[in-house]
C-alpha cells in the first residue's frame, strides 16, 4: 500500500476517531472528576474502590464471562454447520433477522414465555417436571443474554470458517487425524481470529447490559451497566457514571493488550 | 450408519437453534392477533391491532425514520469502516496501530448510556440541534467500529502476494483496491454492513439522548409506550416489519443467485 | 466492486424514497406547518381522542412525544435543543426544574377552568402559588396484593411485607425514593428524612426484606402482577387501578403509617415556542368534561373536583383511589432533598439491590 493511498484512507477515519471517540472519552474523563454537585474531586474514584462497586465489577465479569462462553459454545457449531449448508447466505441472514426486532419486545416475549404461567412452564408441567421459577434467575438472565449476542458471535466465526482453506482439513484427515484432533489442531487455530473478534463483540457489551438485568433478572443481577444507567439517568450523578465508564475503557484497553497482537507481530515479521 | 446419524444430529442442532431464535418472535406474532389486549391470555382472533397501526400516522412516520437512519448510517459507517480497516491494516508500526485499534473499540465497550450522554454534550457544545442529523451522526459513529472489526480479519487473511502479483501485472493503486482487495474482503464488508444495520435498528439509549424536536425512532417510541403497557399494535407492527424483511431477504437472495449463477460456474 | 457499487446505489435510492415518503406524511398531517403545539408527556397518559378534539376545537396541530422517566425528560429540556410547549413532570422534578430555572410562569388569567381543581391539590410545597405548574393527575404509593394468596395479611401496616409467608413473593418498584421511603415510613420516619442514622436503620430493615423480594422491576411490574407472577407489589395507585382492571382478584391499600402522595403537573418549559397554544391546551385539559373523559381512560386520580362529580360513583367513590382528607393528610409529598442526598439515596438503593438473599 502506497503512503499516499494510506493517508487518504486514514483521514476520514481518523477524523471520525477524533470527533467521536477521543473527544467523548476526554469529556467522560473530565466529568469523572466532578461530584454530583459540580465540585472537583477524586471522591468518585475512591468510591469505586469500595466493596459495593468492586463486588459489582466482579459480578459483571463473571456474568460476562459466562455469557461469552455459552455464546461461543452455541455459536461455533452453528457457524460450522452453516458453512456446510446449502443457501448458506440465506441461513445467515435468517439468523441475524431476529435481532432486528426490538429488544424490549423480545424481552417482554421472554417474560411471557418464562413466566410462572407461561409457555415453558406449561410444557414443563405437561411432561411432568412441574412448575419452576425461570424468570428472575441467573439461568434466564444468561439465556436471554446469549440469545441477544448469538448473531454477533456467529458472524465473525462464520467468516473465519469460510475463509479457511478446506484442503487443510482434508489433509489432516488424510494424515489420520480424528475429527476432534482436526478441530483442535487445524480448524480452531485457523479461525481464532474470528473467535477473538466474536468474544470481544460479546464480552464487553455484556459487561454493560442494563435493560436485561432489570427485565429478565429483576435486578437480582447488577452489572456495571446497570450502575452507569442509574447514575446517568436517575441520580444525575454524571460524575460517578463517568468514573465507572472510565474503568470500563481501561479494562477494555488492558484486555486488548493481553489477547494481543503479539502473535500477529510474529506473522508480520515473517511476512517481511 | 455413522454418516446418517451425524447428519441428523447436526440438522437437529441447527433446527433447535432456529427454533429458540424465533420462539419469542412467533410469540409476539401470535399475540398480535389477540383480541384480549395483552400478551397474557389469547382470547380471540382480531385484526384490530393491524388497523390501529395503519391509522397511527405518527407511528408510521417513526418507522420510516427508523429505517432511513438505519440504512444511511449503515451505509456511511461501512464506507468509513472499510477505509479505516484499510488504513489500520496498512500501518507498519505496532504502536500507532495498536492505539488506533484500541480507540476503535472504545465505542463498542462503552455502555450505550455513556455514549449517548457524551454525544449529547458534544452536540450541545458544537451547537447541533437535536433531530435527524444528530441521530444519524451518532448511529454512524457507533457503527464504524463494528465494521472495522468485521473487515480487518479479512484483510489480515489476505495474502500480500495477491497485491504484489497485481502490481507486477501493472495494476494501478486504484485497480489494486477495486479489483483485488475489495472483492476479497466483500464478505467482511457485507457482514459489517449488516451488523451496522442491526446496531442501528436496535439502538435505544444513544438515540434517546440525542433525539428531539419531533424526531423519534421505533425503539425510543416503544420504550416510552411501555410505561403503560405495550399495546398490541406494537406487536402487529413488529410482525409486519418482520414479514416484510423476510420477504426482502429471501427475495433478494434468490434474485442474486439467479444473477450470479453463470458467473459462479465459470469462476470455479 | 460492481456488486458493491450496485448495492450502494440501491440503498441510496431506497433511503431517498423513504425520506420522501416521510416528508409527505409529515406535511399531510400538518406536522411541519406552523401553528403546532409540542407536548411532552408520559407514555399513554392521555386519551388520544382528546388530542383530536383539541385540534378540532382550536385548529392547532399537536405533536405528541412521550418519555418514561422524569430524569430523562429533564435532561432533554435542560439541554436546550428541544422546543416542547407543554411537559408533565412529577412534583419532585418540578422543584428541580424550578431550581434550574427551566420553567415559564403560567398566566392564570388565561386559565378560566382552573377553578375546577380541588383546592386540596393546589398550593403544595413544591410550587406554592402554582405559578409554574397545574395539577394533571395525582395518586399514592401503596401495596397491591392478591387476597387469596396472602392469607390473613391486610397490609394495613408496612410491616406485613416482612412476613415470612411472603418468601420470594414480592415485587418492588425500581425507585430509590419509593423503596427507601417505604423503609423509612415503616419505622415511623418521614420519607423525606435525611438523618444518616435513620437512613441506615431503614437500609438495615430493607436488607431483611430481601428474602421476600422476588424482583425489582420497572413498568413491566403491571404485566407481572396482573399475571400473578407474585402475590404482592409495591406500586403507584394509578398502576394499581390498571392492574386491577386486568385482574379483578387483586386489591390495593395504602398502609397507615404513611406513604407518598405524588402529583404529575403540567408545566411550560422555558424553551417553548407556542406559549399561547400551551395555555389553551392546559385550559382545555382543565375543562371538567375533558378531565373526566381523561380520568376514565387513563385510570389515575384526577385533581379536578368538577370532573369528579361527572364520574361514575363507582370510580369517584372508590376510597382506594380517591382517599379522603384524613388519609391524604398522613401522606407526604416528596421534597427535593438536594443532589447530594439524592445521590446518597441511590447509593443505598444500589447496595440494597446487591444484597444477597
Amino acid at each position: 500500500m502506497t503512503n499516499r493511498s494510506r493517508t487518504v484512507y486514514l483521514i476520514p477515519y481518523v477524523a471520525w476517531i477524533v470527533l467521536f471517540v477521543v473527544a467523548p472519552i476526554l469529556l467522560i474523563g473530565y466529568y469523572s472528576f466532578f461530584d454530583v454537585e459540580g465540585n472537583f474531586t477524586l471522591a468518585n474514584y475512591e468510591k469505586f474502590f469500595t466493596s459495593v462497586y468492586l463486588r459489582m465489577t466482579l459480578s459483571s465479569f463473571w456474568y460476562a464471562f459466562l455469557i461469552t462462553a455459552f455464546s461461543l459454545l452455541v455459536a461455533y457449531p452453528t457457524a460450522y454447520l452453516l458453512t456446510k449448508a446449502k443457501h448458506k447466505q440465506l441461513w445467515l441472514l435468517l439468523i441475524i433477522l431476529p435481532s432486528w426486532i426490538n429488544l424490549l419486545l423480545k424481552a417482554y416475549a421472554f417474560i411471557g414465555l418464562f413466566g410462572t404461567y407461561g409457555f415453558v412452564n406449561a410444557v414443563l408441567e405437561a411432561i411432568g417436571i412441574g412448575n419452576k421459577q425461570i424468570l428472575f434467575t441467573d439461568f434466564s438472565f444468561v439465556f436471554v443474554s446469549v440469545y441477544i449476542f448469538i448473531p454477533f458471535m456467529i458472524l465473525p466465526i462464520y467468516n473465519a470458517l469460510e475463509e479457511m482453506n478446506p484442503s487443510l482439513v482434508l489433509a489432516a484427515r488424510d494424515l489420520g487425524a480424528s475429527a476432534w484432533t482436526t478441530f483442535r489442531r487445524v480448524i480452531f487455530p485457523l479461525t481464532i481470529g474470528g473467535v477473538k473478534a466474536g468474544c470481544m463483540a460479546v464480552f464487553i457489551p455484556a459487561l454493560s447490559l442494563f435493560m436485561i438485568t432489570r427485565l429478565i433478572a429483576g435486578n437480582r443481577v447488577i452489572t456495571l451497566g446497570t450502575a452507569i444507567e442509574q447514575h446517568f439517568l436517575v441520580t444525575q450523578d454524571w460524575g460517578m457514571g463517568a468514573t465507572i465508564a472510565v474503568f470500563l475503557v481501561i479494562i477494555m484497553a488492558i484486555m486488548m493488550l493481553l489477547t494481543g497482537n503479539r502473535k500477529r507481530g510474529l506473522i508480520d515479521a515473517q511476512k517481511k | 450408519m455413522p454418516r446418517r446419524s451425524k447428519w441428523k444430529l447436526s440438522n437437529l442442532y441447527l433446527i433447535a437453534v432456529f427454533v429458540i431464535l424465533y420462539a419469542p418472535i412467533f410469540y409476539l406474532m401470535y399475540y398480535s392477533f389477540n383480541s384480549g389486549g395483552s400478551m397474557h391470555e389469547f382470547e380471540g382472533f382480531t385484526l384490530e391491532w393491524y388497523q390501529e397501526v395503519f391509522a397511527d400516522t405518527r407511528l408510521l412516520i417513526i418507522v420510516l425514520n427508523t429505517f432511513v437512519i438505519a440504512l444511511l448510517s449503515a451505509l456511511i459507517s461501512t464506507i468509513l469502516g472499510v477505509l479505516g480497516a484499510l488504513a489500520i491494516h496498512g500501518m507498519r508500526r505496532m504502536r500507532p496501530k495498536q492505539t488506533l485499534l484500541t480507540l476503535n473499540n472504545v465505542l463498542i465497550v462503552s455502555p450505550d448510556v455513556v455514549i449517548g450522554a457524551s454525544f449529547l454534550i458534544l452536540f450541545t457544545i458544537v451547537g447541533i440541534k437535536l433531530g435527524f442529523v444528530s441521530v444519524l451522526m451518532s448511529h454512524i459513529a457507533f457503527s464504524v467500529p463494528i465494521v472495522v472489526i468485521m473487515v480487518l480479519p479479512k484483510l489480515q487473511e489476505m495474502s500480500s502476494t495477491l497485491i504484489d502479483a497485481a502490481r507486477d501485472l501493472g495494476a494501478s493503486s486504484w485497480q489494486v483496491l477495486t479489483k483485488v482487495v475489495l472483492p476479497f474482503i466483500k464478505p467482511g464488508i457485507f457482514a459489517g454492513f449488516f451488523m451496522a444495520l442491526t446496531y442501528s435498528l436496535d439502538d435505544f439509549a444513544v438515540t434517546f439522548f440525542v433525539t428531539g424536536n419531533g424526531f423519534s425512532t421505533l425503539s425510543v417510541e416503544i420504550y416510552s409506550r411501555a410505561r403503560q403497557g405495550v399495546s398490541l399494535s406494537i406487536n402487529a407492527l413488529s410482525t409486519l416489519i418482520f414479514l416484510f424483511t423476510i420477504v426482502l431477504v429471501i427475495g433478494y437472495y434468490f434474485i442474486n443467485r439467479r444473477n450470479s449463477k453463470p458467473v459462479a460456474k465459470e469462476g470455479r | 466492486m460492481k456488486g458493491l457499487v450496485r448495492a450502494f446505489i440501491a440503498i441510496i435510492v431506497v433511503s431517498a424514497g423513504l425520506m420522501y415518503l416521510t416528508a409527505y406524511l409529515n406535511s399531510s398531517e400538518g406536522y411541519s406547518g406552523g401553528n403546532t403545539l409540542t407536548i411532552y408527556n408520559w407514555g399513554d397518559y392521555i386519551d388520544p381522542e382528546l388530542i383530536s378534539q383539541f385540534e378540532e376545537e382550536t385548529g392547532i396541530k399537536v405533536i405528541y412525544q412521550t418519555f418514561d422517566s422524569n430524569e430523562a425528560m429533564m435532561t432533554k429540556i435542560a439541554q436546550g435543543g428541544t422546543t416542547y410547549d407543554v411537559a408533565v413532570p412529577s412534583e419532585y422534578a418540578i422543584s428541580k426544574m424550578l431550581e434550574e430555572d427551566l420553567l415559564l410562569e403560567i398566566d392564570h388569567s388565561k386559565l378560566p377552568n382552573l377553578e375546577h381543581i380541588d383546592p386540596r391539590f393546589m398550593h403544595l410545597s413544591f410550587d406554592p402559588d402554582n405559578a409554574y405548574s397545574i395539577p394533571y393527575f395525582w395518586g399514592t404509593v401503596g401495596v397491591l396484593f392478591n387476597p387469596d394468596a396472602v392469607g390473613d395479611l391486610t397490609f394495613d401496616s408496612w410491616d406485613d411485607l416482612w412476613d415470612e409467608s411472603l418468601r420470594n413473593d414480592i415485587l418492588l418498584l425500581d425507585g430509590a425514593r419509593e423503596v427507601i421511603g417505604m423503609g423509612l415510613n415503616s419505622l415511623g420516619y418521614s420519607l423525606n428524612d435525611t438523618d444518616e442514622g435513620h437512613l441506615q436503620e431503614a437500609k438495615a430493615k430493607l436488607d431483611k426484606l430481601t428474602p421476600n423480594v422476588k424482583a425489582i422491576v420497572g413498568d413491566e411490574i403491571k404485566m407481572l402482577l396482573a399475571n400473578e407472577e407474585a402475590a404482592v407489589g409495591l406500586v403507584w395507585s394509578g398502576d394499581a387501578s390498571e392492574i386491577m382492571g386486568e385482574n379483578e382478584k387483586l386489591d390495593y391499600i395504602v398502609p397507615s403509617e404513611g406513604s407518598n402522595l405524588w402529583f404529575d403537573n403540567m408545566v411550560i418549559p422555558k424553551t417553548a415556542k407556542n406559549i399561547e397554544g400551551a395555555h389553551q391546551f392546559i385550559n382545555f385539559m382543565l375543562d371538567p368534561e375533558v378531565a373526566a373523559v381523561n380520568a376514565e381512560y387513563v385510570g389515575y386520580s384526577t385533581p379536578n373536583a368538577s370532573a369528579l362529580e361527572l364520574l361514575d360513583e363507582e370510580i369517584s367513590g372508590d376510597e382506594r383511589f380517591y382517599p379522603d382528607e384524613e388519609l391524604t393528610s398522613r401522606l407526604e409529598v416528596y421534597e427535593n432533598l438536594g443532589r447530594r442526598m439524592l445521590s446518597h439515596y441511590n447509593e443505598l438503593f444500589l447496595e440494597f439491590k446487591m444484597h444477597k438473599k
